[in-house]
């Protein structure tokens, strides 16, 4: 077992934990936490796949910025523990049962898939890396990226409209 | 590593986020799991751009599977557009009702 099998068991154990955590967490502050932790294992898989500008993106954008912005909010609010609202146990728990025959049902269907002699490239090959990234996404996917500049446009303004006081 | 294991990563933590997503109450929360979906699908789509790669760059294009990465940057954009329009028809809501809980937000069944 070399040392690459060992991170990706290693990030994958962190990633279900924390994602397990977060929506276990009765304290909302602590599944923010929680996340961002989800968020940095992502991060390291997609090092381990030689993903580098996605990693930084992933910790940049999510892990950063929009985590933190999830942690303003909830403190804005002031939410804890006493005043966080609860489903009743049969609730919870048949959410839960509808979601292991989710899970159920979709290991069932691609446990037998002739996936099994694919392999994902790991540790090495560029096409993870800024510059072919950059250059793909300024020649041919140039019209998408000035139409998501549109969109986040768009979504600020939305954002200041709703959060305006009447 | 193989394909599979990715693919059981994905669906194990996209199946927890639906399990938050059913199994809370508070909007925020529920907002996160559906967070944590985005990146379950992420990690799958990376992983098989990096598939794609190793099984075709030296036939064809040696740059074959950056469309997947590109999608997933999309992605991570739209996320991004996503939540700030979000969270702020949640702030919205707290200003009106006091409270984040789903239940009080009925009023479309009655």
């Amino acid at each position: 077992m070399g040392i690459t099998q060992i991170l990706f068991w290693f990030l994958s154990v962190v990633a279900l934990f924390s994602a397990l955590m977060v929506i276990t967490s009765k304290n909302p502050v602590y599944s923010v936490l929680w996340l961002i932790v989800t968020f940095f294992a992502i991060s390291g898989h997609y090092i381990l796949l030689n993903a580098q500008f996605l990693a930084i993106v992933n910790i940049i954008v999510y892990a950063g910025a929009i985590m933190v912005l999830f942690l303003f909010v909830i403190m804005l609010m002031n939410l804890n523990k006493e005043t966080e609202p609860q489903k009743s146990r049969w609730l919870k728990m048949a959410g839960a049962v509808a979601g292991g025959c989710l899970l159920l049902v979709l290991v069932a269907a691609l446990k037998d898939t002739d996936m099994k002699d694919q392999q994902a490239l790991v540790n090495e090959g560029n096409i993870g890396l800024i510059k072919n990234l950059g250059k793909e996404l300024f020649t041919t996917y140039v019209v998408p990226f000035e139409i998501s500049s549109v969109l986040f446009l768009s979504a600020m303004v939305g954002a200041v409209v709703i959060g305006k006081k009447e | 590593m193989p394909i599979n294991y990715y693919i059981f990563l994905s669906i194990a933590l996209f199946t927890i986020g639906i399990v938050g997503v059913l199994t809370r109450r508070n909007a925020i929360i529920i907002f996160m799991c559906v967070e944590l979906m985005l990146n379950a699908v992420n990690l799958l789509l990376v992983a098989f751009s990096k598939m794609h790669h190793l099984k075709y760059a030296a036939q064809y294009d040696p740059r074959i599977g950056t469309d997947g990465q590109i999608f997933v940057f999309f992605i991570m954009v739209v996320a991004a557009a996503e939540v700030s329009v979000g969270l702020a028809i949640i702030v919205m809501m707290y200003r009106n009702i006091h409270s984040v809980d789903v239940n009080f937000l009925n009023r479309l069944k009655h």
